[in-house]
């Protein structure tokens, strides 16, 4: 009889701490966001804090160079987005893009050895050159979204030669060729949080241009036309916020009125210029350069691995736990000087990305 | 010594089979087996059977049978047949409505028609099983109490797959069959109109649920509490009141000022019952038809409390700001 209430109580114990081992260990640390009693809390658990902050190290910056002196477009030839940086600066951040971006491959990953540097044969130049253009464009037009902080290639590359969190068009997985698929009900998909809720809501709010706005707005009905289906697409997509930043739903909302302005943190006006930036970089910069991609750098619809909130925060609230890295990087802050490039632009591909995205 | 108590019984009554009383007619519809099992008499009777199907318990496990073949045949399309995947994604698959943009109109079979087939099959085979219910009250001479309490729950079941999405004018309005995706319906439905905690009948609902488990529990530890001076016949005790009535009476009224009666208080626990499902009926119904937002609702009619701005500057909306 003991033998056996020491089996059950052992047993019981096992599954109890197999219940528990999903969970952070406790203490965890709750800071006040918001009006008492609402809710409006965030909360840390140290142990997994400390894995964020190791993960959002920045890199030494390379010392700064004099923005004196010849300009890298009056010296090399075909320089297109940075023609107006000093030869020094223009070096400089060659360097630390190739630290960023390729740090295996180096200058080669973009120049082909032996055939002059001005030349566009390999697409990951001519890809970088539009980065470059779209990194530029951010830092100077959205400070609404990146102000403070800034990005930089390295926001989002971290030493990969593409960014680790990027989506492509969803498509269904295998099913009977009957069916018509509903794009959701997907067990273990990353891009909602592994809930059973559509699974590519970037098309619809990061891609095309809709309003991701479903709740009404008004007291009784006025004709306010919002389906159950949009709902669902929204909620995805608020699911790749919450897990992109790694923080819950009152990061910006109060979660009694999720729709009301009035209700809210100034960090969902930030997340809204957010969604129309991202929907701006992949519709004017990463589209367009589809048609240079090989087939391995496109998704099963053929089209070019785009940017949401993961592609730069990475499970952080701010990038790189909002270090501004563009205040070592200046040359990165705004676009390239409308005025006439100093060389006359070879490549018509080239000319798309220089201003006319603002 | 061993004591019989009703239901952590270390004793069990041995009875020999009790077919049960006669029904005339409907008498062929009976099952004739009866199995005794001691393990079911651990939990309650332990006679099971004769039991009692009849032409509307047939026709209800086939439609409800078939109901749910095809709502595990459409889970098993969506992920091309695959038996390992049924089973490792099962609580995410789902049969769903049609899309919004099919409104009220028949929708192809493979883009929500299976789900207005199904729907109407397990509509079918509910209702079967209510005129049984119904059915078989009359048979045993009882009134009608199980039926109307199973009635509330099916009202509310044809308000959020029928009755609303028809008043809505779409089928994309109603609960997709499915684990994972019936919740995600639920909490998506609150957040498109504007938190469903501010509906008065989902708040009502609410206490209804749950002061229905808090009075279960209330009177089933009554019960047994009182079962050694005889609280187990309770139906006598209706009646002819003895001590455990007396106790248990006492025992609440010392407790907290107030007693059900014997009787009483299973109305008390029938109404609790009825009324969750059926303000949580009204509450589905007006939501979106009568209702837009019910945060709003609430703060046009001093429900919601008003908190102050958050922060020095408030927040807009950047597409008002925009447009200004």
């Amino acid at each position: 009889m003991k033998i056996f209430t020491m089996k059950w109580f052992a047993s019981a114990a096992a599954l109890t701490a197999a219940l528990l081992s999903g969970c952070d260990i406790p203490p965890q640390e709750s800071v006040q966001r918001g009006y008492r009693g609402t809710g409006m809390e965030a909360i840390y658990s140290p142990e997994a804090l400390q894995e964020v902050v190791a993960a959002n190290q920045v890199p030494d910056a390379i010392p700064a160079v004099s923005s004196e002196g010849p300009k890298a477009g009056d010296i090399y030839q075909n320089v297109q987005v940075l023609g107006h940086l000093s030869v020094g600066e223009f070096t400089r951040l060659m360097a630390a893009i190739t630290e960023w971006v390729s740090p295996e491959q180096g200058c080669n990953y973009c120049h082909v050895p032996g055939e002059g540097f001005e030349t566009d044969t390999l697409y990951t130049k001519k890809v970088s050159r539009v980065m470059i253009a779209m990194t530029q464009n951010a830092n100077e037009n959205w400070d609404a979204h990146v102000g403070g902080a800034g990005v930089t290639c390295y926001t989002c590359h971290r030493g990969n030669n593409v960014p680790e969190y990027v989506w492509t068009i969803g498509v269904p997985p295998r099913h009977a060729s009957g069916v018509v698929h509903q794009m959701q009900n997907v067990a273990h998909q990353e891009s909602n949080a592994y809930a059973s809720l559509p699974f590519d809501p970037f098309t619809r709010y990061l891609l095309e241009d809709n309003a991701a706005r479903v709740a009404g707005d008004t007291a009784l009905p006025t004709g306010h036309e919002s389906s159950i289906e949009s709902t669902e697409y929204v909620y995805s997509l608020m699911m790749h916020y919450s897990d992109a930043l790694g923080v819950n739903c009152t990061h910006c909302h109060n979660t009694r009125a999720f729709a009301a302005w009035d209700q809210s943190n100034s960090e969902r006006v930030q997340a809204w210029h957010g969604q129309q930036m991202v929907k701006e970089m992949n519709n004017a910069y990463i589209n367009p350069t589809n048609e240079w991609l090989p087939a391995y750098r496109q998704g099963p619809l053929g089209d070019a691995q785009k940017v949401n909130c993961a592609t730069c925060h990475q499970g952080a609230y701010q990038p790189l736990l909002g270090a501004n890295m563009l205040a070592d990087y200046p040359n990165l802050s705004a676009l390239a000087p409308v005025a006439a490039p100093a060389e006359p632009v070879e490549e018509a591909e080239g000319v798309i990305m220089s201003g006319e995205a603002n | 010594m061993r004591e019989y108590q009703n239901i952590f019984t270390q004793v069990q009554v041995a009875a020999p089979d009790y077919p049960g009383v006669p029904i005339g007619e409907d008498e062929r519809n009976r099952t004739k087996g009866i199995v005794h099992n001691h393990l079911l008499g651990k939990l309650g009777d332990a006679q099971l059977g004769p039991i009692y199907l009849g032409t509307l318990g047939v026709f209800s496990l086939i439609t409800g049978l078939l109901a749910f073949l095809i709502i595990g045949m459409n889970m098993l399309a969506s992920v091309n047949w695959d038996p390992v995947q049924f089973v490792r994604q099962l609580f995410w698959l789902s049969l769903d409505p049609p899309g919004p943009e099919y409104g009220l109109s028949i929708p192809p079979l493979n883009d929500g028609g299976w789900w207005l087939i199904v729907g109407a099959l397990l509509t079918l085979s509910i209702m079967l099983w209510w005129a049984r219910t119904f059915r078989i009250s009359r048979n045993l001479g009882m009134s009608n109490y199980l039926a109307w309490a199973f009635g509330g729950a099916i009202l509310l079941y044809l308000v959020l797959g029928f009755i609303r999405p028809v008043l809505m004018g779409s089928w994309n309005e109603a609960v997709p069959f499915g684990i994972f995706p019936h919740l995600d319906w639920t909490a998506a439905f609150s957040l498109r109109y504007g938190n469903l905690f501010y509906n008065p009948f989902h708040m009502l609902s609410i206490a209804f649920l749950y002061g229905s488990a808090v009075l279960f529990a209330m009177h089933g530890a009554t019960i047994l509490a009182t079962s050694r001076y005889g609280a187990d016949r309770e139906i006598d005790q209706i009646t002819d009141r003895g001590t455990a009535a007396e106790r248990g009476a006492l025992f609440w009224r010392w407790c907290m000022g107030f007693n059900a009666s014997m009787e009483s208080i299973h109305r008390w626990a029938w109404w609790f019952a009825v009324l969750t499902v059926l303000t949580g009926a009204i509450g589905i119904l007006l939501t979106g038809t009568v209702v837009e937002n019910w945060y709003l609702w609430g703060m046009k009619h001093g429900i919601v409390p008003p908190y102050p701005p958050l922060e020095a500057t408030p927040v807009l909306d950047p597409m008002m700001e925009a447009a200004q």
